[in-house]
């Protein structure tokens, strides 16, 4: 198993401006998150609006640089490339965001939109790189007569095998998918997560897959990543978390995934998300979860190994006797 | 008599080259307390049928129905003071976005109290002291303080237990919450899907929870109408809809979930929803539906009733000679091409 992208505690702080006489605020969107992703694996990220997901996204695309911590990308360091590798390293990672109306240009024709990075980078003749869009296009399941319609022209499902199709185009290595299926409807989601898996088996890319919905995850992920507040609260291979999730925060957010939490006790979450510009001093997860203590107001966990994944808190072992679901 | 009754419910947006047919012949019955979820992709209807029995479509939206009664009252036949005293206080409706319901420009208390002394005649103390019960009732902590709150200053979920307050301010016998959690988190929707259930049941208020997601019906209702391009496709309990599903279209919903997935490909559901042009003469699942035949493509079948529930199938999954039907209506003629992918 080669490891294809390797974080060491990648941080993102953002100063958030609050008038002229007063110091900027420091929100930490990513606190210090580390993980490796393998060639064809998938690692799901999970967690509500504002955990840091999509920011955690931008960093691995090289979309904006980390405040601090490493990031190993096919052997590359990613966060201060060498200027003659940048162009290899960006064509090693893409990424297709949730929203398919509005990441591809409504003017251009889909044979147009898949074409253009193969004529930024490459310098592949007009028929070559015909013959490539068109080879993509089947790929995705998209018909040839369909190359000269303009996206409008396509349902939401479609949009997204564009927008994967355009992504792949200079044969990444690893996608980055920020809520690839969440805005398309039941019938279609299931579509797109089929082509996501066949893709995946077909050219060995590995998925960095950013989603809130623990069914989707469960489908499609190898390893899984619980994040709140821009940290990271358990991590490891899938079948452990879901058969027994060790973190509170995990067990509350299974429980709560409608159709998922049918047959365990109903934790509710307590109150609402703390301010990401004033965490809890303690466990992030203190202000909301059912077994907090003292202690937990405190001391920030660390994420520790525990039945062979990472979790944090303090009372995690207490877990371990629950039966696997 | 039951509290509301729809009978063949159409809502048609005319346009000059051909009519939407936004809700086509729906009908349902909701007795006193009843909690019913419809569900459906988007586009299916679930909104306009519902603000139609609001009396809410506007203008050019074509209304027509055999029957749309609440408590027995003609609800097409009623002036606009009579609908306005209805709507708002005995049928009460939220939506997905709380901003629909709650105006940027004024506090949350002055909102809730303005509706308890239009409807309920109170004068202003005691539409305070309401307010503040009504609050503290939805869950929001400390209400005396989030008085003087405008709705900007609250979060998503906080603004939607407002206009849950703002709802039930006036005991309401029939709640419509129209995707009343989509828009939030986990953790936040679970709170809410909460608050309305104890709500209803300490109230015996009835409830019709409209969602495009199969589990919040699963966890929610008591009983379900699917609908589809318009249509209601089948309708009877939550429990025996989830178990065997009889419409081919509410059967490949459920296989299409990634929770009914044993890890392997997911079952998907060929082609898109029929748009404006392409509305089948038939049965409106026909083109993507498996069992399709002949027969179904050329003759719409109706909303009848079958095993305990309603469906609109000429072949329901249960029906022990609908394989020999199948093949005796495709020998008829050969079947049609295969859909495209979505
Ligand atoms: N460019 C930015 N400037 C300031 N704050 C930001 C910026 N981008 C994200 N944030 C904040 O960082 C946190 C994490 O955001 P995000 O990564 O978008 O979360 P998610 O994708 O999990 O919803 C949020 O509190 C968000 O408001
Ligand atoms: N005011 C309107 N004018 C024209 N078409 C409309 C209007 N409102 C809704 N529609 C159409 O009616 C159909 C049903 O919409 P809706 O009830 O909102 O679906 P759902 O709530 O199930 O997602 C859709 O095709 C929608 O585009
Ligand atoms: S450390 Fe304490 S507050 Fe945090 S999740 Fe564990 S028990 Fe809950
Ligand atoms: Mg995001
Ligand atoms: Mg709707």
């Amino acid at each position: 198993m080669s490891v294809l992208v390797s974080a060491r505690g990648l941080t993102r702080v953002y100063d958030i401006g609050r008038g002229w006489f007063r110091e900027p605020a420091h929100l930490q969107a990513v606190g210090g998150v580390s993980f490796e992703l393998a060639a064809g694996h998938t690692l799901a990220v999970v967690g509500e609006s504002g955990c840091g997901k999509s920011t955690l996204a931008r960093m691995v695309t090289l979309i904006e640089p980390p405040s601090s911590g490493r990031l190993m990308i096919d052997g590359l360091n990613a966060v201060t490339p060498p200027a003659s590798e940048k162009p290899r390293l960006r064509r090693t990672v893409q990424i297709v965001f949730q929203n398919p109306y509005g990441s591809l240009n409504p003017r251009k024709r889909v044979g147009t939109i898949l074409e253009e990075p193969l004529i930024i980078n490459t310098n592949l003749s007009k028929q070559e790189r015909r013959r490539q869009v068109l080879e993509m296009m089947a790929k995705v399941g998209l018909r040839p007569e369909q190359h000269s319609r303009y996206p409008h022209m396509f349902s939401g499902g479609q949009r997204q095998r564009i927008a994967i199709a355009r992504a792949l185009m200079l044969s990444p290595k690893l996608l980055v998918a920020d809520e690839p299926v969440s805005a398309l409807d039941m019938s279609v989601q299931a579509q797109v997560l089929n082509l996501l898996v066949d893709l995946q088996a077909e050219l060995g890319l590995a998925y960095l897959f950013i989603s809130h919905d623990l069914g989707v995850v469960r489908h499609i992920a190898h390893d899984v990543m619980i994040m709140y507040l821009g940290v990271v609260m358990e991590h490891g291979a899938k079948e452990r978390i879901f058969a027994r999730p060790l973190h509170p925060y995990t067990q509350t957010l299974l429980a709560a995934t409608p159709g998922m939490g049918k047959n365990r006790k109903r934790i509710i979450a307590k109150g609402e998300l703390p301010s990401p510009l004033n965490p809890p001093a303690g466990c992030v997860f203190s202000t909301r979860c059912p077994y907090v203590t003292d202690q937990c107001r405190r001391e920030r966990p660390v994420l520790r190994p525990l039945d062979e994944r990472l979790v944090a808190c303090h009372y995690a072992e207490r877990f371990l006797e629950q039966p696997a679901a | 008599m039951p509290l509301l009754e729809i009978e063949n419910l159409s809502v048609t947006f005319p346009s000059q080259t051909s009519d939407l047919y936004a809700v086509d012949g729906v009908s349902l019955t909701l007795e006193r307390g009843d909690v019913l979820g419809i569900v459906g992709e988007s586009g299916s209807g679930k909104s306009v049928a519902m603000l139609a029995v609001m009396g809410l479509v506007a203008f050019p939206g074509q209304v027509t129905a055999d029957r749309l009664t609440f408590e027995g009252r003609d609800l097409l036949r009623l002036s606009d003071n009579e609908r306005r005293a209805l709507t708002g206080k005995d049928v009460a409706m939220i939506f997905q976005e709380p901003t629909t319901s709650l105006n940027p420009s004024f506090t949350i208390g002055y909102q809730l109290a303005e509706t308890l002394i239009l409807h309920e005649k109170m004068d202003r103390k005691a539409a305070r002291r309401r307010t503040i019960e009504l609050l503290d009732q939805v869950g929001i902590p400390a209400p005396e303080g989030r008085l003087d709150a405008y709705p900007h200053q609250l979060s998503g979920g906080m603004n939607q237990r407002v206009m849950i307050a703002m709802a039930i301010a006036c005991n309401p016998k029939l709640l419509i919450a129209d995707e009343p959690t989509t828009a939030l988190d986990v953790t936040i929707q679970a709170q809410i899907l909460d608050l309305l259930l104890s709500l209803q049941r300490d109230r015996g208020m009835a409830l019709i929870l409209i969602t495009h997601n199969m589990g919040v019906v699963a966890d929610t209702t008591a009983r379900v109408a699917v609908m589809y391009a318009g249509q209601i496709m089948e309708e009877r309990s939550t429990e025996s809809l989830f178990g065997s599903p009889q419409h081919p279209y509410t059967a490949a919903l459920l296989a299409a979930r990634p929770e009914a997935s044993d890890g392997g490909r997911l079952a998907t559901i060929p082609g898109v929803v029929p748009g404006a042009y392409d509305r089948p003469r038939g049965c409106l699942f026909a083109p993507r539906c498996a069992y399709a035949t002949p027969h179904a493509a050329e003759c719409r079948p109706e909303l009848r009733p079958w095993q305990n529930g309603l469906i609109r199938c000429h072949y329901p999954l249960g029906d022990t000679t609908r394989d020999e039907r199948i093949a005796a209506d495709r020998r008829a003629a050969p079947p049609a091409a295969a859909p495209e992918v979505a």
